[in-house]
């Protein structure tokens, strides 16, 4: 096969192969990023019940 | 000695260490893939009959391996499982067999585009190799809607675990019935058409293998500390927010860690009852 037909096979399928590995980590990363807004939402529900709940420190 | 700091701080102190040794792994993985596409595109010499399109060949194979190799060690890994009760191992086997199954989505195309370009067909039905990994594609891919159809997080679980020692007993078997069929029509790297590879192709290959490997693992660790970061995060919901109708899992095809650490209970400072002390099922 000449060298410029093989190349768009090649391309082809390493483009692929690196496209579903960042497809995986994009869905990783936005699952990740609603777990970080939670755990940030917690944080401030935390901080929170400590400044109300706590009499002796005030 | 009292405990300084906002509960911010504090929080971030105790909190366990979900991704550790991932930054390392992950950079090593980066690395050793960009050195082999390096070796692949500019020290591999040329192939006699296939030309440059036998470098599809350092991206499929290996890919082919680890998928492969992923899916044995998650046999292994549910029959931990099976031996222990322990449910971090479903989940060990749970993330292996998924990152084998996106392996083997790439597997497929790179190999049906390497097809297309030297035998003109971007599949044949024929070549015992093709389908023999079909097979066992279409296998796994069953692996999930059998956890989905079972709602008991213990027995989804521990039928998991059977399918994947049983499924993982089958990958070998098949690779050494194609091995032992008469027609090798599909080019075989360890096999004995490739056995003696040229020692620059050898290392070519050898690192594009330590390259997929490497990234194999840093993806199931990655996905393994995200299960985790996630199951903690519903236990401490449940710890602060006082939410006990935790045994109402939604129907989810991903293993359940059990029971978290206890939180620590609550307790109202002037009467010293407990107020809140709540216990998360699952993840």
């Amino acid at each position: 096969m000449p060298l410029h037909e093989a190349v768009k096979y090649v391309a082809a399928a390493y483009i692929a192969v690196f496209v579903i590995v960042l497809l995986y980590v994009a869905i990783m990363a936005r699952r990740l990023r609603k777990v970080e807004r939670s755990i940030g939402e917690l944080t401030q529900q935390g901080a929170g019940r400590d400044s109300v709940g706590d009499p002796g420190e005030r | 000695m009292p405990t300084h700091g906002s509960p911010t701080q504090r929080g971030r102190e105790n909190a366990p260490e979900y991704g550790r040794g991932l930054v390392p792994l992950a950079l090593a993985a980066v690395a050793t893939v960009g050195v082999a596409l390096g070796l692949i595109f500019f020290y591999a010499p040329e192939e006699a009959q296939e030309g440059f399109l036998q470098r599809i060949f350092y991206l499929h194979v290996p890919l082919a391996i680890v998928c492969l190799c992923g899916f044995v060690i998650a046999g292994a890994m549910a029959i931990q499982h099976l031996r222990t009760r322990d449910p971090r191992w479903d989940l060990r086997s749970y993330t292996t067999i998924h990152i084998s199954l996106v392996f083997a989505v790439a597997v497929l195309i790179s190999g049906s585009i390497w097809a297309r370009g030297s035998w003109g067909h971007w599949w044949v039905w024929s070549e015992p190799t093709l389908v023999s990994f079909l097979i066992i594609f279409l296998l796994y891919a069953t692996y999930q809607p059998l956890r989905f159809s079972i709602e008991d997080p213990e027995r989804q679980a521990r039928y998991a675990s059977v399918f994947a020692v049983a499924a993982g007993a089958f990958v070998p078997i098949a690779y050494a019935a194609v091995q032992m069929s008469s027609a090798y029509l599909h080019p075989r790297v360890l096999g004995p058409t490739y056995a003696h590879l040229p020692a620059a192709m050898g290392v070519v290959f050898a690192v594009s293998l330590v390259a997929f490997a490497l990234l194999f693992t840093t993806l199931c660790r990655f996905e393994m500390a995200a299960k985790r970061a996630r199951w903690r995060l519903r236990a401490a919901r449940a710890a602060l927010l006082g939410e006990t109708d935790l045994g109402a899992r939604p129907r989810t095809a991903q293993p359940s860690l059990g029971a978290p650490p206890s939180p620590r209970p609550a307790v109202d400072r002037e009467s010293g009852a407990l107020v809140a002390h709540t216990q998360a099922r699952s993840i």
